[in-house]
């Protein structure tokens, strides 16, 4: 039983792997390790000498205003957004039990698209302004998602929710919700577009502090509470059946989870747009690297969505230079022929 | 003494009748087995006896109480039931699927005390799988898979047991094990267990109770020697039979009637064709 660190006192008691903390471990070094090369490198590059002054409040006036104004916001961004899309996904394979599930499958990122791209169209104007201040597109997408997340689970509710129908209804309405999106820009007018398909590809570009103060607090209230439900979720994945007769309540739960993982992708979309695959990919590669156990899928998932979007925006900065490519692009190309690779997997 | 009881039990799937006003004691400590055809309901009140399905009317009483009034938790520490080919999650090791045992008497801080470390080492230990215990579910053969299974529902550390087919796709060795595995629970930690089988013959080798239902209800109960008879068998499966004492256990053994080849001249097939 070497390969365990069993903690334990009087008022908790848990088993943890040695091999999670050794790779969460190693995960936080990485992620640390790109944000410092995010830093440094883009239109403008600042040595990481330079880097190390600005951020301790001794660097030079360009340096500071690109670090501090632009790059630091952007790259936070990227690391929450990451985390919380990579979260959202485990979530939903864990209740949906397949491995192909995730917010962009089920639509919750297409609602939150739906609601976004309305947004732009309605309130742009002429010339190519917002009518509204920009700071209310997040809370339009972030509305977008809840409705929509609550139009899947009412329409799958069947005597309570099953796995199965939860995912056809969602495929459904995101189609349906895509359709209408493509449809608002064609109808809508051509200068706003571009700035809609921005939105609908996902990307970190001009995010600010603000964005990163009004995303943080959804991350730092739904993180722990998604963990303290980590045992909820093992005992879900075993099915409906075997978790009723542990004494799971499995409506009530899925419900609740369902809820934290709108949420979670929910915010993240909301300041980043539709950046895709994050919560397919990261969950699934976290899957090969610690196993099935949610007490060590959960934050290894998170640690590799923040490294997944982090990269694709890095990528995204550096490779076109000095053009800017979405960061959803970078995900979509890794993501989608993963996607391909899995279902040929799932069917082998 | 009964440890589980159905009251003018009725259940349904829709608008069908499945189970109609049955009264049912399951003896506490014995191995009970239910046998009936296929769809007559017996995996169905299986079930609902395990509050996994919620009775049209009447109650099931664990211990006298009824079920559906109690917490869902603590009937977890009373009863377990495994359904009939359970899947676990891609990966999931079965030390990983032992643990979801203790669920019932974790909460979210604490998740290993050493109750829970003990449970999960002895039911490893009883099934034989504490070699496996580092190997992931997928791995393993069918026999294997079924018998982690089993230790999870043992780590659950309740007085009774609910199996719902728990041979079905193993082969004769497995099954035999399984089954031997069960008596031997029983036997030594006097465990009630509840099972449906469809070999009638293992039926009547492990079961102190049998159980036959048909028609939405009981066709008879009780013993295997006293119940089991060529009438029964005709009644419940429509299958004419004979039953003669099996060499090795003197329990009743059904033979079927039914086409097939004749090895030898004179035997009752050759009456039946």
């Amino acid at each position: 039983m070497s390969k365990y660190i069993t903690a334990r006192s009087k008022r908790f008691s848990f088993l943890i792997e040695k091999k999670t903390l050794f790779t969460s471990l190693i995960l936080i070094f990485i992620t640390m390790a790109i944000m410092s090369v995010s830093i440094g490198v883009g239109e403008l590059y600042i040595s990481p000498l330079d880097v190390i002054k600005s951020l301790t409040g001794t660097g030079a006036g360009i340096n500071n205003v690109v670090i501090h104004e632009f790059r630091l916001p952007r790259i936070l961004i990227a690391v929450i957004a990451g985390a919380s899309l990579s979260l959202a996904g485990a979530i939903l394979q864990g209740i949906i039990r397949n491995p192909l599930a995730s917010p962009d499958m089920l639509g919750i990122t297409s609602g939150a698209g739906f609601a976004a791209v309305t947004f732009i169209t309605v309130f742009s104007s002429q010339s190519n302004n917002l009518t509204v201040s920009i700071g209310y597109l997040p809370v339009a997408a972030v509305t977008g998602a809840f409705l929509m997340g609550a139009l899947i689970y009412l329409l799958a509710w069947k005597r309570g929710i099953s796995p199965v129908r939860l995912i056809l209804i969602g495929v459904g309405l995101m189609t349906a919700a895509q359709a209408l999106t493509t449809l608002m820009i064609v109808l809508g007018p051509i200068y706003a577009a571009p700035q809609a398909t921005i939105w609908l590809t996902g990307t970190v570009y001009a995010t600010n502090w603000k964005d990163v103060y009004s995303l943080l607090p959804w991350f730092l209230i739904l993180t722990p509470l998604l963990l303290a439900f980590a045992r909820k979720l093992n005992v879900q994945e075993l099915g409906d059946d075997v978790s009723a007769s542990l004494g799971h309540s499995v409506n009530k739960n899925r419900f609740l989870l369902l809820l934290i993982s709108t949420a979670l992708a929910g915010s993240a979309v909301a300041f980043t747009g539709a950046i895709g695959f994050v919560g397919l990919v990261g969950p699934h590669i976290a899957r090969r690297l610690v196993g099935s156990s949610f007490g060590a899928l959960l934050p290894v998932s998170g640690f590799l969505g923040a490294i997944i979007v982090l990269l694709a925006d890095l990528a995204g900065r550096t490779i076109f230079s000095p053009l800017e490519v979405p960061a959803g692009v970078f995900t979509a190309a890794i993501g989608a022929p993963y996607f391909i690779y899995l279902l040929f997997k799932n069917h082998g | 003494m009964s440890i589980l009881e159905t009251e003018s039990l009725t259940l349904s799937y829709g608008k069908k009748p499945v189970i109609q006003d049955l009264n049912l004691s399951i003896p506490k400590g014995e191995i009970t087995v239910l046998i009936g055809s296929n769809g007559c309901g017996k995996s169905t009140l299986l079930r609902s006896m395990a509050r996994l399905l919620a009775p049209e009317e009447g109650a099931i009483l664990l211990n006298g109480k009824d079920i559906a009034k109690r917490s869902t938790k603590d009937v977890a520490k009373e009863l377990a039931i495994l359904p009939q080919g359970p899947v676990a999650p891609e990966g999931l090791t079965v030390l990983q699927l032992v643990k979801q045992g203790r669920y019932p008497y974790q909460s979210w801080l604490k998740q290993w005390s050493r109750k829970d470390e003990q449970a999960v080492t002895q039911a490893l230990k009883a099934t034989n799988m504490l070699e496996f215990a580092e190997r992931s579910v997928d791995s393993l053969s069918g026999g294997q898979r079924q018998r982690a299974w089993i230790a999870m529902t043992l780590a659950q550390g309740t007085e009774t047991i609910l199996l719902d087919e728990p041979t079905t796709y193993l082969d004769m060795t497995h099954q035999i094990e399984i089954l031997d595995l069960l008596f031997e629970l029983n036997a030594r930690e006097k465990r009630t267990i509840v099972m449906v089988l469809h070999d009638l013959n293992l039926a009547c080798r492990y079961a102190h109770h049998l159980v036959a239902i048909q028609n939405h209800s009981v066709a008879a109960q009780g013993c295997p020697e006293d119940i089991m008879n060529e009438k029964l068998v005709a009644d419940v499966f429509h299958m004419p039979c004979k039953i003669i004492e099996d060499p090795l256990f003197g329990t009743p053994m059904c033979i079927p009637y039914g086409k097939g080849r004749i090895a030898k001249n004179g035997l009752p097939t050759a009456q039946y064709a």
